[in-house]
Protein backbone atom coordinates (compact mmCIF):
# COMPACT_ATOMS: atom_id res chain seq x y z
CA UNK A 1 0.00 0.00 0.00
CA UNK A 2 1.10 3.57 -0.67
CA UNK A 3 -0.14 6.93 -0.09
CA UNK A 4 1.56 9.41 -2.89
CA UNK A 5 1.58 13.57 -2.98
CA UNK A 6 2.78 14.89 -5.91
CA UNK A 7 3.72 18.24 -5.54
CA UNK A 8 0.88 19.49 -4.03
CA UNK A 9 -0.36 23.51 -3.85
CA UNK A 10 -3.58 24.80 -2.63
CA UNK A 11 -4.85 28.16 -2.22
CA UNK A 12 -7.57 29.63 0.49
CA UNK A 13 -8.83 32.75 -1.57
CA UNK A 14 -6.17 34.79 -2.90
CA UNK A 15 -2.84 33.34 -1.28
CA UNK A 16 -1.36 30.23 -2.20
CA UNK A 17 -0.99 28.40 1.45
CA UNK A 18 1.79 25.98 0.21
CA UNK A 19 3.00 24.60 -3.08
CA UNK A 20 5.13 21.71 -3.60
CA UNK A 21 4.83 19.39 -1.40
CA UNK A 22 5.90 15.70 -1.53
CA UNK A 23 5.53 12.72 0.09
CA UNK A 24 5.16 9.05 -0.16
CA UNK A 25 4.05 7.34 2.83
CA UNK A 26 4.20 3.09 2.86
CA UNK A 27 2.45 0.43 4.70
CA UNK A 28 3.48 1.13 8.02
CA UNK A 29 4.83 4.39 7.84
CA UNK A 30 3.32 7.85 9.52
CA UNK A 31 3.71 11.55 8.39
CA UNK A 32 3.17 14.19 11.39
CA UNK A 33 2.69 17.41 9.88
CA UNK A 34 4.01 20.06 12.42
CA UNK A 35 4.04 23.97 12.35
CA UNK A 36 2.40 26.92 14.26
CA UNK A 37 -1.51 27.55 13.53
CA UNK A 38 -2.19 28.83 10.02
CA UNK A 39 0.53 26.90 8.22
CA UNK A 40 -1.37 24.95 6.20
CA UNK A 41 -1.59 22.21 8.11
CA UNK A 42 -5.49 21.41 8.25
CA UNK A 43 -5.78 22.22 4.48
CA UNK A 44 -2.94 19.72 3.33
CA UNK A 45 -4.93 16.91 5.39
CA UNK A 46 -7.96 18.28 3.87
CA UNK A 47 -6.27 18.26 0.08
CA UNK A 48 -5.40 14.62 0.61
CA UNK A 49 -8.87 13.69 1.83
CA UNK A 50 -10.20 15.25 -0.87
CA UNK A 51 -12.31 17.76 0.40
CA UNK A 52 -10.36 20.60 -0.91
CA UNK A 53 -9.27 20.64 -4.53
CA UNK A 54 -5.35 21.21 -4.99
CA UNK A 55 -3.97 24.30 -6.97
CA UNK A 56 -1.80 21.58 -8.56
CA UNK A 57 -0.23 18.20 -7.81
CA UNK A 58 -1.87 15.31 -7.27
CA UNK A 59 -2.67 12.49 -4.62
CA UNK A 60 -2.45 8.91 -5.33
CA UNK A 61 -3.31 5.98 -4.01
CA UNK A 62 -1.77 2.65 -5.22
CA UNK A 63 -2.95 -1.00 -2.89
CA UNK A 64 -2.65 -4.65 -4.52
CA UNK A 65 -6.39 -5.11 -2.76
CA UNK A 66 -7.98 -1.93 -4.19
CA UNK A 67 -9.73 -1.54 -7.19
CA UNK A 68 -8.18 0.56 -10.29
CA UNK A 69 -9.32 4.01 -10.16
CA UNK A 70 -10.25 4.21 -6.68
CA UNK A 71 -10.21 7.63 -5.47
CA UNK A 72 -6.98 8.18 -2.67
CA UNK A 73 -10.43 9.99 -0.15
CA UNK A 74 -11.77 6.29 -0.20
CA UNK A 75 -8.85 4.41 1.36
CA UNK A 76 -8.90 7.72 3.97
CA UNK A 77 -10.66 8.05 7.60
CA UNK A 78 -10.80 11.72 8.23
CA UNK A 79 -11.34 13.24 11.67
CA UNK A 80 -11.20 16.89 11.76
CA UNK A 81 -11.74 19.55 14.08
CA UNK A 82 -15.25 18.32 14.29
CA UNK A 83 -16.90 14.70 15.39
CA UNK A 84 -18.95 14.40 12.60
CA UNK A 85 -21.94 12.60 15.14
CA UNK A 86 -25.27 13.70 16.00
CA UNK A 87 -25.79 15.17 19.68
CA UNK A 88 -29.52 14.15 19.11
CA UNK A 89 -28.51 10.34 18.99
CA UNK A 90 -27.03 7.76 21.19
CA UNK A 91 -23.56 6.79 20.56
CA UNK A 92 -24.27 3.28 19.87
CA UNK A 93 -26.51 4.81 17.34
CA UNK A 94 -24.18 7.37 15.91
CA UNK A 95 -21.08 4.57 16.03
CA UNK A 96 -23.33 2.21 14.34
CA UNK A 97 -24.51 4.73 11.39
CA UNK A 98 -21.19 5.07 10.83
CA UNK A 99 -19.94 1.23 10.81
CA UNK A 100 -22.95 0.47 8.87
CA UNK A 101 -21.91 4.35 5.95
CA UNK A 102 -18.62 3.57 5.62
CA UNK A 103 -18.26 0.14 5.12
CA UNK A 104 -14.98 -1.96 5.52
CA UNK A 105 -12.24 -1.35 2.65
CA UNK A 106 -10.88 -4.55 0.81
CA UNK A 107 -7.95 -5.55 3.43
CA UNK A 108 -9.43 -5.51 6.72
CA UNK A 109 -12.38 -5.58 9.34
CA UNK A 110 -13.78 -2.78 10.95
CA UNK A 111 -14.64 -3.57 14.85
CA UNK A 112 -18.21 -4.08 16.48
CA UNK A 113 -19.46 -0.93 17.77
CA UNK A 114 -19.03 -1.96 21.31
CA UNK A 115 -15.82 -3.24 21.01
CA UNK A 116 -14.65 -0.27 19.19
CA UNK A 117 -15.78 2.28 22.06
CA UNK A 118 -14.68 0.11 24.51
CA UNK A 119 -11.41 0.27 23.28
CA UNK A 120 -11.00 4.16 23.86
CA UNK A 121 -12.71 3.19 27.42
CA UNK A 122 -15.72 4.22 26.98
CA UNK A 123 -18.11 0.93 26.66
CA UNK A 124 -20.30 1.41 29.68
CA UNK A 125 -21.76 5.00 28.34
CA UNK A 126 -22.61 4.30 24.59
CA UNK A 127 -26.21 3.91 25.50
CA UNK A 128 -26.35 7.94 26.09
CA UNK A 129 -27.01 10.79 23.68
CA UNK A 130 -23.78 12.01 22.67
CA UNK A 131 -24.74 15.39 23.52
CA UNK A 132 -24.74 14.09 26.92
CA UNK A 133 -20.72 13.21 26.91
CA UNK A 134 -18.38 15.93 27.89
CA UNK A 135 -15.99 17.38 25.38
CA UNK A 136 -13.30 15.11 25.73
CA UNK A 137 -15.64 12.25 25.96
CA UNK A 138 -16.95 13.26 22.69
CA UNK A 139 -13.55 13.20 20.81
CA UNK A 140 -12.89 9.72 22.12
CA UNK A 141 -15.71 8.61 20.61
CA UNK A 142 -15.19 10.05 17.35
CA UNK A 143 -12.20 8.42 17.37
CA UNK A 144 -13.98 5.13 18.10
CA UNK A 145 -15.62 6.06 14.39
CA UNK A 146 -11.92 5.31 13.22
CA UNK A 147 -12.09 1.81 14.28
CA UNK A 148 -15.39 0.40 13.24
CA UNK A 149 -15.11 0.48 9.99
CA UNK A 150 -11.61 -0.66 8.47
CA UNK A 151 -9.66 2.28 6.54
CA UNK A 152 -6.42 1.66 5.89
CA UNK A 153 -4.71 5.66 5.93
CA UNK A 154 -5.95 7.38 8.98
CA UNK A 155 -5.65 11.49 8.78
CA UNK A 156 -5.87 12.98 12.11
CA UNK A 157 -6.22 16.70 12.49
CA UNK A 158 -5.58 17.65 15.99
CA UNK A 159 -7.05 14.18 17.13
CA UNK A 160 -5.68 14.95 20.76
CA UNK A 161 -7.14 18.61 21.30
CA UNK A 162 -9.37 18.51 24.85
CA UNK A 163 -7.93 15.43 26.07
CA UNK A 164 -6.16 13.87 28.96
CA UNK A 165 -2.92 12.59 29.49
CA UNK A 166 -4.47 8.93 29.86
CA UNK A 167 -6.86 9.45 26.66
CA UNK A 168 -4.04 10.46 24.96
CA UNK A 169 -2.02 7.42 25.93
CA UNK A 170 -4.84 5.49 24.93
CA UNK A 171 -5.03 6.89 21.10
CA UNK A 172 -0.98 6.37 20.57
CA UNK A 173 -1.19 3.18 21.79
CA UNK A 174 -4.55 2.53 19.02
CA UNK A 175 -2.50 4.44 16.58
CA UNK A 176 0.54 2.69 16.93
CA UNK A 177 -1.64 -0.93 16.75
CA UNK A 178 -3.01 0.42 13.57
CA UNK A 179 0.66 1.17 11.82
CA UNK A 180 1.86 -2.64 13.02
CA UNK A 181 -1.20 -3.90 11.26
CA UNK A 182 0.37 -1.91 8.10
CA UNK A 183 -1.82 1.13 8.12
CA UNK A 184 -0.59 4.54 7.21
CA UNK A 185 -1.26 7.29 9.60
CA UNK A 186 -0.98 11.57 8.20
CA UNK A 187 -1.75 13.80 11.80
CA UNK A 188 -1.26 17.33 12.31
CA UNK A 189 -0.46 18.17 15.78
CA UNK A 190 0.99 20.68 18.68
CA UNK A 191 1.50 18.19 21.10
CA UNK A 192 4.36 14.66 20.26
CA UNK A 193 1.95 12.20 19.65
CA UNK A 194 4.73 9.73 21.07
CA UNK A 195 4.88 7.53 17.97
CA UNK A 196 7.75 5.89 16.92
CA UNK A 197 9.67 6.22 13.37
CA UNK A 198 7.34 8.76 12.52
CA UNK A 199 8.23 11.40 10.01
CA UNK A 200 7.95 15.16 10.25
CA UNK A 201 7.19 17.64 7.75
CA UNK A 202 7.38 21.25 8.86
CA UNK A 203 4.70 23.34 7.94
CA UNK A 204 6.38 26.82 6.93
CA UNK A 205 3.28 28.58 6.01
CA UNK A 206 2.86 32.55 4.53
CA UNK A 207 6.56 32.99 5.20
CA UNK A 208 7.46 32.81 2.10
CA UNK A 209 6.07 29.55 0.21
CA UNK A 210 5.49 26.34 3.02
CA UNK A 211 8.21 24.46 2.11
CA UNK A 212 8.68 20.61 2.82
CA UNK A 213 11.55 19.38 4.75
CA UNK A 214 12.21 16.16 6.46
CA UNK B 1 -27.31 3.67 2.17
CA UNK B 2 -30.16 2.65 3.97
CA UNK B 3 -28.87 3.35 7.34
CA UNK B 4 -28.23 6.92 6.43
CA UNK B 5 -32.43 7.65 5.85
CA UNK B 6 -33.13 5.65 8.46
CA UNK B 7 -30.72 8.13 10.40
CA UNK B 8 -32.05 11.24 8.96
CA UNK B 9 -35.70 10.02 9.76
CA UNK B 10 -34.83 9.63 13.69
CA UNK B 11 -33.29 13.10 13.53
CA UNK B 12 -35.98 14.71 12.16
CA UNK B 13 -38.30 13.00 14.59
CA UNK B 14 -36.19 13.74 17.76
CA UNK B 15 -35.94 16.87 19.89
CA UNK B 16 -34.94 19.63 17.09
CA UNK B 17 -35.38 17.84 14.18
CA UNK B 18 -38.17 19.95 12.97
CA UNK B 19 -40.12 17.90 11.66
CA UNK B 20 -43.58 19.14 13.78
CA UNK B 21 -42.43 22.78 13.11
CA UNK B 22 -43.40 22.54 9.43
CA UNK B 23 -46.71 20.92 10.43
CA UNK B 24 -47.56 23.09 13.14
CA UNK B 25 -46.38 26.31 10.76
CA UNK B 26 -48.50 24.67 8.06
CA UNK B 27 -51.23 24.43 10.31
CA UNK B 28 -50.85 28.27 11.30
CA UNK B 29 -51.24 29.67 8.27
CA UNK B 30 -54.61 27.68 7.02
CA UNK B 31 -55.89 28.10 10.35
CA UNK B 32 -55.88 31.52 10.20
CA UNK B 33 -57.23 32.50 6.64
CA UNK B 34 -60.84 31.52 7.86
CA UNK B 35 -60.44 34.66 9.94
CA UNK B 36 -58.97 36.92 7.59
CA UNK B 37 -61.65 35.99 4.86
CA UNK B 38 -64.35 36.08 7.01
CA UNK B 39 -67.03 33.24 7.42
CA UNK B 40 -68.42 32.91 3.84
CA UNK B 41 -68.38 29.52 3.51
CA UNK B 42 -68.54 29.69 -0.82
CA UNK B 43 -65.74 31.42 -0.82
CA UNK B 44 -63.72 29.59 1.73
CA UNK B 45 -64.04 26.51 -0.49
CA UNK B 46 -63.58 28.18 -3.62
CA UNK B 47 -60.19 29.63 -2.38
CA UNK B 48 -59.65 25.86 -0.26
CA UNK B 49 -57.43 23.96 -2.59
CA UNK B 50 -55.09 26.89 -3.23
CA UNK B 51 -54.97 27.75 0.60
CA UNK B 52 -53.79 24.12 1.31
CA UNK B 53 -51.38 24.10 -1.25
CA UNK B 54 -49.68 27.65 -0.50
CA UNK B 55 -49.41 26.79 3.26
CA UNK B 56 -48.11 23.02 2.01
CA UNK B 57 -45.72 25.42 -0.33
CA UNK B 58 -44.23 27.64 2.26
CA UNK B 59 -44.18 25.28 5.12
CA UNK B 60 -42.13 22.69 2.98
CA UNK B 61 -39.11 25.92 2.55
CA UNK B 62 -39.18 26.12 5.75
CA UNK B 63 -36.93 23.21 7.08
CA UNK B 64 -35.45 23.14 3.80
CA UNK B 65 -32.45 25.29 4.80
CA UNK B 66 -31.40 22.82 7.62
CA UNK B 67 -31.03 19.58 4.67
CA UNK B 68 -26.99 19.65 4.57
CA UNK B 69 -26.47 22.52 6.99
CA UNK B 70 -26.86 20.48 10.14
CA UNK B 71 -24.50 17.85 8.53
CA UNK B 72 -21.78 20.59 7.83
CA UNK B 73 -21.72 21.80 10.92
CA UNK B 74 -20.24 18.87 12.59
CA UNK B 75 -18.42 17.52 10.35
CA UNK B 76 -20.82 15.20 8.64
CA UNK B 77 -20.71 16.11 5.47
CA UNK B 78 -17.11 15.98 4.67
CA UNK B 79 -17.61 12.16 5.35
CA UNK B 80 -20.43 11.93 3.14
CA UNK B 81 -18.44 13.49 0.32
CA UNK B 82 -15.49 10.91 0.58
CA UNK B 83 -16.93 7.40 0.97
CA UNK B 84 -17.06 5.52 -2.55
CA UNK B 85 -20.86 6.06 -2.81
CA UNK B 86 -22.07 8.42 -5.40
CA UNK B 87 -22.54 11.66 -4.20
CA UNK B 88 -25.90 11.79 -6.54
CA UNK B 89 -27.58 8.45 -4.22
CA UNK B 90 -26.13 10.05 -0.75
CA UNK B 91 -28.59 13.43 -1.76
CA UNK B 92 -31.37 11.72 -2.61
CA UNK B 93 -31.60 9.20 -0.21
CA UNK B 94 -31.38 12.57 2.35
CA UNK B 95 -33.74 14.42 0.37
CA UNK B 96 -36.24 10.99 0.61
CA UNK B 97 -35.57 10.87 4.42
CA UNK B 98 -36.26 14.75 4.60
CA UNK B 99 -39.44 14.32 2.20
CA UNK B 100 -40.63 11.57 4.64
CA UNK B 101 -39.83 13.51 7.56
CA UNK B 102 -40.82 16.71 6.51
CA UNK B 103 -43.62 16.60 3.38
CA UNK B 104 -45.45 13.59 4.19
CA UNK B 105 -46.70 14.85 7.39
CA UNK B 106 -48.14 18.26 5.92
CA UNK B 107 -49.87 15.54 3.54
CA UNK B 108 -51.49 13.48 5.92
CA UNK B 109 -52.44 16.98 7.76
CA UNK B 110 -53.77 18.45 4.69
CA UNK B 111 -57.49 16.97 5.17
CA UNK B 112 -57.80 18.25 8.60
CA UNK B 113 -56.82 21.84 7.17
CA UNK B 114 -59.28 21.25 4.14
CA UNK B 115 -61.83 20.91 6.74
CA UNK B 116 -61.00 24.20 7.59
CA UNK B 117 -61.45 25.54 4.62
CA UNK B 118 -64.99 23.79 3.82
CA UNK B 119 -63.73 21.67 1.12
CA UNK B 120 -65.51 18.89 -0.33
CA UNK B 121 -64.65 15.53 0.14
CA UNK B 122 -63.37 15.23 -3.82
CA UNK B 123 -61.55 18.27 -3.21
CA UNK B 124 -60.18 17.35 -0.11
CA UNK B 125 -58.89 13.88 -1.78
CA UNK B 126 -57.71 15.56 -4.93
CA UNK B 127 -55.86 18.17 -2.85
CA UNK B 128 -54.54 15.28 -0.68
CA UNK B 129 -53.30 13.43 -3.75
CA UNK B 130 -51.82 16.49 -5.74
CA UNK B 131 -49.47 17.12 -2.32
CA UNK B 132 -48.77 13.82 -2.16
CA UNK B 133 -47.22 13.94 -5.72
CA UNK B 134 -46.27 17.63 -5.91
CA UNK B 135 -44.57 17.91 -2.36
CA UNK B 136 -41.14 15.74 -3.28
CA UNK B 137 -40.52 17.82 -6.29
CA UNK B 138 -40.33 20.93 -3.89
CA UNK B 139 -37.74 18.40 -1.52
CA UNK B 140 -35.47 18.29 -4.62
CA UNK B 141 -36.06 21.55 -5.81
CA UNK B 142 -34.90 22.85 -2.10
CA UNK B 143 -32.33 20.67 -2.18
CA UNK B 144 -30.26 22.32 -4.81
CA UNK B 145 -31.05 25.69 -3.10
CA UNK B 146 -29.73 24.22 0.14
CA UNK B 147 -27.01 22.89 -1.25
CA UNK B 148 -25.59 26.26 -2.77
CA UNK B 149 -26.53 27.91 0.31
CA UNK B 150 -24.65 25.33 2.78
CA UNK B 151 -21.63 26.88 3.90
CA UNK B 152 -23.63 30.72 4.39
CA UNK B 153 -24.36 30.92 8.06
CA UNK B 154 -27.62 32.39 7.88
CA UNK B 155 -28.90 30.76 4.32
CA UNK B 156 -32.53 29.73 5.41
CA UNK B 157 -34.06 32.86 3.72
CA UNK B 158 -31.93 32.83 0.97
CA UNK B 159 -33.01 29.21 0.20
CA UNK B 160 -36.30 30.42 0.11
CA UNK B 161 -35.88 32.81 -2.30
CA UNK B 162 -33.60 30.98 -4.60
CA UNK B 163 -36.26 28.06 -4.37
CA UNK B 164 -39.68 29.65 -4.75
CA UNK B 165 -39.13 30.97 -8.77
CA UNK B 166 -38.21 26.99 -9.06
CA UNK B 167 -41.45 25.95 -6.94
CA UNK B 168 -43.97 27.90 -8.92
CA UNK B 169 -44.96 25.63 -11.74
CA UNK B 170 -45.59 22.85 -8.92
CA UNK B 171 -47.74 24.87 -7.00
CA UNK B 172 -49.30 25.92 -10.29
CA UNK B 173 -50.14 22.64 -11.67
CA UNK B 174 -51.01 20.97 -8.42
CA UNK B 175 -53.69 23.87 -7.50
CA UNK B 176 -54.93 23.31 -11.15
CA UNK B 177 -55.06 19.82 -10.80
CA UNK B 178 -57.28 20.09 -7.57
CA UNK B 179 -59.82 22.61 -8.96
CA UNK B 180 -59.85 20.29 -11.97
CA UNK B 181 -60.97 17.47 -9.71
CA UNK B 182 -64.22 19.43 -8.45
CA UNK B 183 -65.15 21.35 -11.19
CA UNK B 184 -66.51 20.21 -14.55
CA UNK B 185 -65.36 20.99 -17.83
CA UNK B 186 -61.72 21.07 -16.98
CA UNK B 187 -59.88 17.78 -17.18
CA UNK B 188 -58.09 16.40 -14.40
CA UNK B 189 -55.25 13.86 -15.35
CA UNK B 190 -53.41 16.63 -17.71
CA UNK B 191 -52.17 18.80 -15.17
CA UNK B 192 -52.11 15.97 -12.69
CA UNK B 193 -49.30 13.94 -15.25
CA UNK B 194 -48.17 17.42 -15.93
CA UNK B 195 -47.26 17.18 -12.14
CA UNK B 196 -45.94 14.04 -11.98
CA UNK B 197 -43.49 15.13 -15.01
CA UNK B 198 -42.29 17.99 -12.93
CA UNK B 199 -41.85 16.08 -9.61
CA UNK B 200 -39.86 12.80 -11.52
CA UNK B 201 -37.72 15.64 -13.53
CA UNK B 202 -36.46 17.23 -10.27
CA UNK B 203 -35.94 14.06 -8.93
CA UNK B 204 -33.00 13.80 -11.22
CA UNK B 205 -32.13 16.91 -11.98
CA UNK B 206 -32.01 18.12 -7.69
CA UNK B 207 -30.04 15.43 -6.73
CA UNK B 208 -27.65 15.95 -9.43
CA UNK B 209 -27.41 20.07 -8.91
CA UNK B 210 -27.09 19.95 -5.17
CA UNK B 211 -24.13 16.84 -5.56
CA UNK B 212 -21.96 19.39 -7.89
CA UNK B 213 -22.67 22.24 -5.65
CA UNK B 214 -22.23 20.21 -2.63
CA UNK B 215 -18.52 19.25 -4.52
CA UNK B 216 -17.33 22.42 -5.09
CA UNK B 217 -18.89 24.24 -1.92
CA UNK B 218 -16.49 23.14 0.36
CA UNK B 219 -14.69 25.76 1.91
Amino acid sequence: MRLTADGLAARRGEDLIFKDVSFDLRTGESLVLTGRNGSGKSTLLRVVAGLLRPESGRVEWYSESAESGMRAAEACHYLGHRNAMKAELSVAENLAFWKNFFGDVKGGHGLPVYEAAELVGLGSIVHLPFGYLSAGQQRRMAFAKLLVAYRPVWILDEATAALDVNAEGVFTTLINAHLSEGGILLAATHQPLGLENARELRMTGFAGVGEGTW
Amino acid sequence: MTALLLRDLKLSVRAGGGALIGVLFFMTVVAVIPFGVGPDLNLLSRIGPAIVWIGALLSALLGLDRLFQTDREDGSLDLLLMQEHPLVLTVLLKCLAHWLGNGLPLVIASPLLGLFMNMSEMAIGATMLTLLVGTPALTFIGAVGAAVAVALPRGGLLVSILVLPLAIPVLIFGVSASYAAVEDPAPFMPPFLILVAITMFFAVLGPLGAALALRNASD
